[in-house]
């Protein structure tokens, strides 16, 4: 049931769901602490972490932020 | 006192030494300052070519039209940070912080790339593509014919104009929220929170109705 599950995912909404812009304002702050230590990051940032889970576009640019991050790393 | 002088002052005590040099020498003078404008925007420019190429497998765009992409949200982050010194407030390291502004240029010159193609269009309405959408299978699409009916009507009779014209631009359409926000004159902030209230009242309805569990949504 493939396509019901997706349905159902695209239809739920978290309540604790900041919305683009304040995940776009912490987004430097929620990638470092992601690759610190990403138990904490669930604690802390709840809306963030429910917002990038439902946002396309956010999740995208958080996915880009995380490759520079860690490229710079390495 | 000047208050601002005040919280810079505490923002440059408590950030790593990397970060102290760079806001030292981008807030100064002479070659000094100008070495480091350039030092950044080596980096702003490597990020912004990174992000361009991980994306480029998604985008119908050349080789040439991608290293503009590159070059111009290089450019353009290099201003903004610059501009913004001042509202870097040491909460991770300077160069994360710079690196946001050349990933979020690199991805708002793209949103607004998609209306280049001359084969997109607001116009229209491609329902017979929802199902495909949520990628119901032909056995699946029959067996829930009854939802995907309600669903339709619930978009036509339940949201607003605003609501349902945003519905059909990005599920049936597939148009990315930042290039409809771009076509709209707004933001992707707005276009999230207008398609949040829009799944949030289509739930409720198909709920209401009997097609859908109200304990169905995944919560975690
Ligand atoms: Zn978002």
């Amino acid at each position: 049931m493939n396509g019901w599950d997706e349905l159902d995912r695209f239809l739920g909404t978290d309540p604790r769901d900041v919305g683009c812009a304040k995940a776009m304002d912490l987004l430097h702050v929620y990638v470092e602490l992601v690759t610190r230590d990403p138990e904490a990051t669930r604690r802390r940032y709840p809306g963030i972490v429910a917002h990038l889970r439902a946002c396309g576009p956010c999740r995208d640019d958080f996915d880009g932020l995380l490759a520079a991050v860690s490229g710079n790393a390495g | 006192m000047d208050p601002g002088l005040g919280d810079n002052q505490a923002t440059l005590a408590s950030v790593d030494p990397e970060s102290a040099e760079w806001l030292r020498t981008l807030s100064g003078t002479g070659v000094e300052r100008e070495a480091a404008v350039e030092r950044l925007h080596a980096i702003l420019l490597r990020v912004a070519s990174n992000e361009v190429r991980r994306r480029a497998p998604r985008l119908r765009l050349a080789g040439p039209e991608l290293d503009d992409v590159a070059h111009q949200a290089a450019a353009d982050a290099l201003l903004a940070v610059t501009a913004k010194l001042g509202g870097f407030r040491g909460e991770s390291r300077f160069t994360t912080w710079v690196y946001k502004f050349a990933v979020l240029e690199v991805s708002a010159k793209l949103g607004r790339h998609f209306w280049c193609d001359p084969r997109v269009s607001l116009e229209g309405e491609d329902w017979e593509r929802l199902p495909d959408r949520f990628g119901f299978d032909p056995a699946e699409r029959s067996e829930r014919h009854d939802l995907l009916d309600a669903l339709r009507r619930a978009v036509d009779e339940e949201l607003t104009e605003r609501q349902r014209q945003i519905f059909v631009a990005i599920v049936l359409k597939g148009v990315p929220a930042d290039a409809l926000a771009v076509e709209l004159g707004t933001n992707r902030n707005a276009i999230y929170k207008t398609m949040f209230d829009a799944r949030r009242k289509l739930r409720a309805v198909l709920v209401a109705r009997g097609y859908l569990d109200i304990g169905t949504s995944r919560r975690s």
